[in-house]
């Protein structure tokens, strides 16, 4: 018997696997990811020393049979892994905020507005002005343990049996301003030179990436979006309320739980590498829903546009580094998510006749 | 299909500090229909979330086939029992039979995700609630009653001999209502277990062979409705006074509330008999 979806849908079923493949899912995601690529590669081709898009390839081609000239260095040494950073964080920015999204059932359930960049940020304000180290390793860490730590507090402090959605919301916005009023006073505290290397962190810059700190973060990142495929299940049963999740056999909790770690992760992953990148989280799973219109948010398309978006924010960041003057991935990503939220909120306020909430 | 058995075993139930419910026992007949009554916050809803296993007993436990519910895998029980919630949340813009397919949860693995079996089963279970021809919709835009019945196909897609729902009766109009009830009526005699929490208690007296009151979240009285609904239980049990009649349509017990300042309830039928005859 074949059953009316109301979408296209391919059945796949092969004898260890089968599945119901959503065609414009599937057709979207694989199109914003290739367009991501595309721009990543157009983004090679950016910067002081400019080069045509053929001379881009003809350098990557050349790296892969050995050739070790200044265009390769230039492309494949120091441009490509910021690229690859550029697709691949952006993606995880946008799997962490499908996960968060859909946890939370609320469009504004993202890691950055819940308080992970706010608490990553503290720890390397702690980190370089109090104890006084700004080395890449030291600082990602910092974030890494900040981030972790303030999503735990989060977590408890939402937690009344059990962690409802907006809850954990209005209580991590809680717990970012008063981090925020924190990092304030201790920025005011430091000598300048000191708050200048917190500032520019605190941006979120992809332009300080290298093969070393990248690779490790990429092999990080199979890992959670393996994480993350495994618990996909459990994620759209949630979406149907904790009793209908649990009647269909998922343990509401664990789930949770896990599906809570794998979306800070993803954004810890980011952050601690290139600082907090704002407001893709937020964005990606949203705008995948309105090109895909898929019933909730999918991790699939929201990672898939993440990473379309980061990487024209990089391109962006890379054009005005050419005509004005360098400016960090971070700032473009928050101007651009400024004038989204500003959208979605007046749209939210229209649709519900007045109060956004 | 022999639906496995199900009972509550001295269970105490209740959400933090607060018991609604202390020492309950509770056996629920193997293929019955049993329906749950009682008035607003007697527990009952709370009795079948734990027959459910949403919500776990501070003690005893909760029997399916003998076995504690909290100790078995919970996607094994999940192909066993099934549970229409109260307050289900279909996901934005969701169609009606991607609701559905959703109820194939448990008997889909990591990479097994849409054998030709769950397909068959979501079919089945849109024909059974006759959504066959709204499956492409989207669930908001359907009327009350289909999506109540959308939510109900959901439930018979994941193929439980052991239906459970909670007040599916709730927010329907007349026709509605008996529609869903017919639809448990006809799932119940093809051989399912099927308890329903329900407010109407003629309702549950037709189409219920097993009822269950309750008050103050104890069991007060069980058995076959004909036996079991008198003006005394109604009044013990809702603190109404009233006038139990048999329906003049199936000749199950039905309820006949009496104005505050009446006489007490004279005897059932010799009542009904004068009215007639006035």
């Amino acid at each position: 018997m074949s059953v009316d979806f109301g979408r296209a849908s391919v059945p796949v079923r092969t004898r260890w696997a089968s599945g119901r493949l959503d065609v414009r899912l599937w057709v979207v995601s694989a199109a914003t990811g290739a367009g991501a690529v595309v721009v990543a590669l157009l983004a090679l081709g950016v910067g002081d020393y400019p080069l045509a898009p053929a001379r881009v390839l003809g350098a990557l081609g050349g790296a892969l049979t050995g050739a070790d000239g200044f265009e390769q260095r230039i492309v494949v040494g120091w441009r490509l892994p910021v690229a690859v950073a550029a697709v691949a964080f952006g993606a995880l920015l946008g799997l962490g905020g499908a996960v968060f999204q859909s946890l939370t059932r609320n469009p504004l359930g993202s890691p950055d507005v819940i308080g992970f960049d706010a608490g990553a940020y503290t720890a390397v304000v702690v980190t370089v002005l109090v104890v006084g180290s700004a080395g890449y390793w030291t600082t990602a860490a910092a974030a890494l343990a900040g981030g972790l730590a303030t999503a735990a507090v989060v977590y408890v402090l939402a937690h009344r049996g059990g962690v409802a959605g907006f809850r954990l919301v209005v209580v991590g916005i809680g717990v970012s301003a008063v981090l925020g009023s924190v990092n304030g006073y201790l920025i005011t505290r430091a000598d300048v030179e000191d708050a200048m290397t917190v500032g520019f962190w605190g941006a979120g810059s992809l332009a300080r990436l290298t093969w070393a700190s990248v690779l490790p973060a990429l092999a990080l990142a199979v890992c959670v979006a393996l994480a993350c495929a495994a618990l996909a299940p459990a994620l759209r049963r949630l979406e149907m309320g904790d009793d209908a999740a649990v009647a269909l056999g998922t343990r509401a909790g664990p789930a949770r739980l896990g599906l809570l770690v794998v979306g800070v992760a993803a954004t810890a992953l980011v952050t601690a590498a290139a600082g907090p990148i704002g407001f893709v989280a937020l964005a990606a799973p949203q705008v995948a829903r309105r090109l895909t219109r898929s019933p909730g948010v999918s991790p699939l398309s929201a990672a898939a546009t993440g990473a379309a978006l980061l990487a024209c924010a990089h391109l962006a960041s890379l054009g005005v580094a050419q005509v004005f003057r360098p400016v960090p991935v971070g700032l473009v990503t928050v101007c651009l998510g400024g004038a989204y939220m500003i959208g979605l909120l007046v749209r939210e306020a229209r649709r519900r006749g007045g109060a956004p909430w | 299909m022999t639906p496995p058995s199900l009972a509550a075993e001295a269970v105490t139930l209740g959400y933090g500090e607060r018991a609604t419910s202390t020492d309950l026992t509770l056996q629920v007949p193997t293929g019955s229909f049993t329906a749950v009554v009682g008035a607003n916050g007697c527990g009952k809803s709370t009795l079948l979330r734990a027959l459910a296993r949403v919500l776990r007993p501070t003690a005893g436990a909760v029997l399916l086939d003998g076995r504690a519910l909290d100790r078995l895998p919970t996607r094994q029980v999940a192909r066993q029992l099934g549970l229409l919630p109260q307050g289900s949340v279909a996901p934005d813009g969701i169609t009606v039979a991607e609701l559905v397919a959703r109820g194939r949860a448990p008997h889909q693995g990591l990479l097994q995700q849409w054998r030709s079996a769950d397909e068959d089963a979501v079919a089945a279970a849109l024909a059974a609630c006759r959504l066959t021809q709204v499956s492409g919709r989207r669930v908001d835009e359907l009327s009350g009653g289909q999506r109540q019945r959308a939510w109900v196909a959901v439930l018979l897609a994941q193929e439980t001999p052991v239906l459970l729902l909670d007040e599916p009766t709730t927010h329907l109009d007349l026709a509605h209502q008996y529609e869903l009830m017919d639809l448990l009526a006809a799932l119940h005699r093809e051989g399912r277990t099927v308890v329903a929490v329900l407010h109407d208690l003629a309702q549950a007296a037709r189409y219920a062979d097993h009822l269950v009151a309750m008050k103050d979240g104890r069991v007060v009285a069980s058995g076959a409705p004909a036996e079991l609904v008198t003006a005394e239980l109604v009044e013990e049990v809702f603190g109404l006074r009233c006038l139990v009649a048999p329906d003049p349509v199936t000749g199950t017990p039905c309820v006949y509330p009496l104005p505050p300042d009446a006489a007490p309830a004279p005897a059932p039928r010799a009542a009904a008999a004068g009215r007639l005859g006035e």
